[in-house]
């Protein structure tokens, strides 16, 4: 089976370099009103990915998916003028968005991935506002098919594709058959810019929309969050005169 | 995406150390409430939506333009202001982003864009760079939209396709003896047969370093005064075009500003772009565009400047608080921000104005002036502000108080604006 259409989920995410992240009073989260928001910076490594082994003519066709309020469109776009052929908008807003989580997120993904017919699914390794890094494997799983995480190089062979992984020993080569699911990593590759003309012709590509509920999936979520809370500030360090004070300060707090 | 923002603070001594790299961070869009599209403004049903609504394609034009500039001009800013000289990279990227013929049909290889989004991404150029932001100005609003509205169908072809590709162009009016007072130009076009021999020289032509076309105004019938001023486009490699030195500049000085040379120059008659003798109207009209190109481009230099100066006041401690707490920084600045704000407005309600097809030279005009008399007020403060380190090579802010002056004076100088403004003005009392 050659591969003929690739999917790129996408996510949106808070903006990377917004200075302060607050938490709502009540800690039940992350306060995301007036916050920008864009695509995921994994998720953008993802899509440039695609998009070149299109243009190597490896895959005929790149879907850009993302699931969420109307916002996500807005990345779904992006997407599109950066090389995509279409786009999926899987509307989710309202409570069911606050209380969407990678399950859920991959439940839709594997659905839509297996009505489509898609030979590969890739995705950002993870998101950078809840750094779940679930959401790949599960889907992965869910279609019980085989997944390359943590890519940083991609080659499909034939009906193969080779993937290197970045692991916390170095880096893995493995050899999975397509239909497969890759998460893309930093060094994968460096996201071009959608250049004007490409910002144009996005206009015309389509995005489809559809709700959880026309695939099937049900959105409930087994996970409630009970608390956030922002890190501890951080203390003072204290500063010793020779290696015997470290060491009895060490032992005194109880350290060693 | 690691982000090229995370720089070690590496000055020693300094309170607070903010190599110029790192002042990029300044500038990221910081507009304090999420911009509205106008398809969600329709929705929202709002049918007198603020100025500030852009349409989807423009928004997603200035952010990828935003992101763009500060990502990949940033780096070569400061070098090309230190060695007044425009690094061929920064221009090809320019080209590569579709950035020189926005508003070029696509079918000659352009973005088929709208002259608001020119705007738009001459703005956020200049907020990192105004000489890039120049080159990329003139280019648009004015080769190009020459190219478009006067070119017969061979120029078209010829021309427009590597205008949005790979050349970039020039436009000479200008000249020792003649500025403000444009169409008492000296330099002639005689006629022979089917070809024209061109004779003079020009001054103050910016691009011409780089520029492979030049739209060369010259005069065929003196004795007709400015009614014999026409428009010839003349190739780069033309036997007799000499371009001379460019000028060694107090700002804008990565855009190559030389005076040429016609000698005896050869040009033939399906070179003359539009028809003989209405040159200077030609001049006129594009001028009136090119106002609000400028004029953006000065709001942009504000605006940047700004983005990164107040970030360090809001760091930079004295007396035991920082200096953006202290009342009259703080009313300095709320008044700086005002005058950026009325300058946007005046520049994107003149943008508006032309693309409706309704009058809009008299507000062209306004947005021209005020937005230079606003760069530079902005400049001037925001060194200030920065006090000691404001006046240094180190930190981007006084490459922005020098860009600015040039804002007053090219491409119709303050007094013309005003005396064009009061033109106006005084038909409006007509009746």
């Amino acid at each position: 089976m050659s591969p003929a259409s690739v999917f790129v989920c996408l996510s949106l995410t808070l903006l990377s370099d917004y200075p302060v992240i607050r938490v709502k009073p009540d800690n039940s989260g992350v306060v995301t009103d007036g916050v920008k928001h864009s695509m995921n910076p994994f998720c953008e490594i993802a899509v440039e990915e695609a998009v070149k082994l299109k243009e190597k003519k490896f895959i005929k066709e790149v879907v850009a998916v993302s699931c969420g309020p109307t916002q996500v469109t807005e990345t779904i776009r992006t997407a599109l003028a950066m090389g995509c052929d279409r786009g999926i908008h899987v509307e989710v807003s309202g409570k069911d968005y606050e209380a969407m989580g990678p399950l859920q997120i991959a439940k839709i993904f594997a659905a839509l991935a297996k009505k489509e017919e898609a030979s590969l699914v890739i995705l950002g390794k993870q998101a950078i506002d809840d750094d779940c890094n679930q959401t790949g494997q599960m889907t992965a799983a869910l279609l019980d098919w085989p997944q390359g995480t943590f890519a940083s190089e991609v080659t499909i062979d034939g009906e193969k594709v080779k993937v290197v992984r970045e692991i916390d020993g170095g880096l893995e080569t493995i050899k999975i058959s397509m239909p497969a699911v890759l998460t893309a990593d930093l060094r994968l590759n460096t996201p071009r810019y959608a250049t004007l003309p490409n910002i144009m012709k996005a206009k015309k590509k389509k995005i489809a929309n559809m709700k959880p509920a026309d695939l099937g999936v049900d959105m409930v979520s087994r996970v409630e969050v009970l608390r956030v809370d922002e890190p501890p500030t951080r203390l003072a360090g204290v500063k010793v005169e020779t290696v015997d004070d470290l060491v009895a300060k060490l032992k005194a707090n109880g350290t060693i | 995406m690691a982000s090229p923002l995370i720089r070690c603070f590496s000055k020693v001594g300094r309170q607070v150390s903010r190599p110029w790299s790192v002042c990029q961070h300044g500038l990221r869009n910081r507009s304090t409430q999420p911009d509205m599209s106008a398809e969600q403004a329709a929705a929202l049903g709002v049918s007198y939506p603020p100025l500030q609504t852009y349409s989807e394609e423009e928004g997603m034009m200035r952010d990828a333009v935003n992101k763009f500039a500060q990502e990949r001009l940033a780096p070569f800013v400061s070098k090309m202001d230190e060695n007044s000289l425009m690094d061929p990279e920064v221009i090809k990227s320019l080209f590569e982003q579709g950035l020189m013929g926005i508003e070029i049909d696509p079918e000659y290889g352009g973005t088929g864009s709208t002259f608001f989004s020119s705007i738009l991404v001459i703005e956020e150029l200049a907020k990192v760079d105004a000489s890039v932001a120049v080159l990329c100005d003139i280019q648009n609003t004015l080769i190009n939209t020459l190219f478009t509205k006067l070119g017969t169908a061979a120029q078209k072809e010829r021309y427009l396709s590597r205008l949005s590709t790979d050349m970039v162009g020039s436009f000479c009016l200008s000249e020792a003896e003649s500025g403000s007072d444009a169409f008492s130009l000296k330099t002639r076009a005689d006629k022979h047969g089917d070809y024209y021999i061109i004779n003079g020289s020009k001054m103050w032509i910016s691009n011409a370093e780089q520029a492979g076309v030049f739209l060369v105004m010259a005069n065929v019938d003196p004795s007709a005064g400015h009614r014999g001023i026409s428009c010839f486009v003349v190739d780069r490699d033309t036997e007799g075009l000499q371009i001379g030195k460019k000028e060694n500049k107090l700002g804008l000085r990565a855009s190559s500003t030389c005076p040429l040379n016609l000698d005896n120059i050869k040009v033939p008659e399906k070179n003359v772009l539009g028809q003989i003798g209405h040159g200077y109207k030609y001049a006129i009209g594009m001028l009136n565009e090119g106002r609000i190109g400028i004029a953006a481009q000065m709001l942009g230099l504000a605006q940047g400047c700004f983005d990164q100066a107040v970030p360090y006041t809001r760091q930079r401690v004295q007396f035991g608080k920082r200096i953006f707490d202290f009342q009259a920084m703080q009313h300095q600045i709320a008044h700086v921000a005002t005058q950026i704000e009325a300058a946007r407005l005046l520049t994107y309600n003149a943008a508006r104005l032309k693309e409706a097809g309704r009058p809009f030279i008299k507000e062209a005009c306004m947005a021209k002036y005020f937005t230079s008399e606003v760069a530079t007020l902005t400049t001037s403060k925001c060194i200030e502000w920065m006090g000691g380190v404001g006046f240094t090579k180190d930190y981007p802010v006084e490459k922005y108080y020098r860009d600015c002056k040039i804002g007053t004076i090219y491409e119709g100088t303050t007094n013309i604006q005003l005396s064009t403004m009061a033109k106006f003005i005084d038909k409006e009392y007509d009746h």
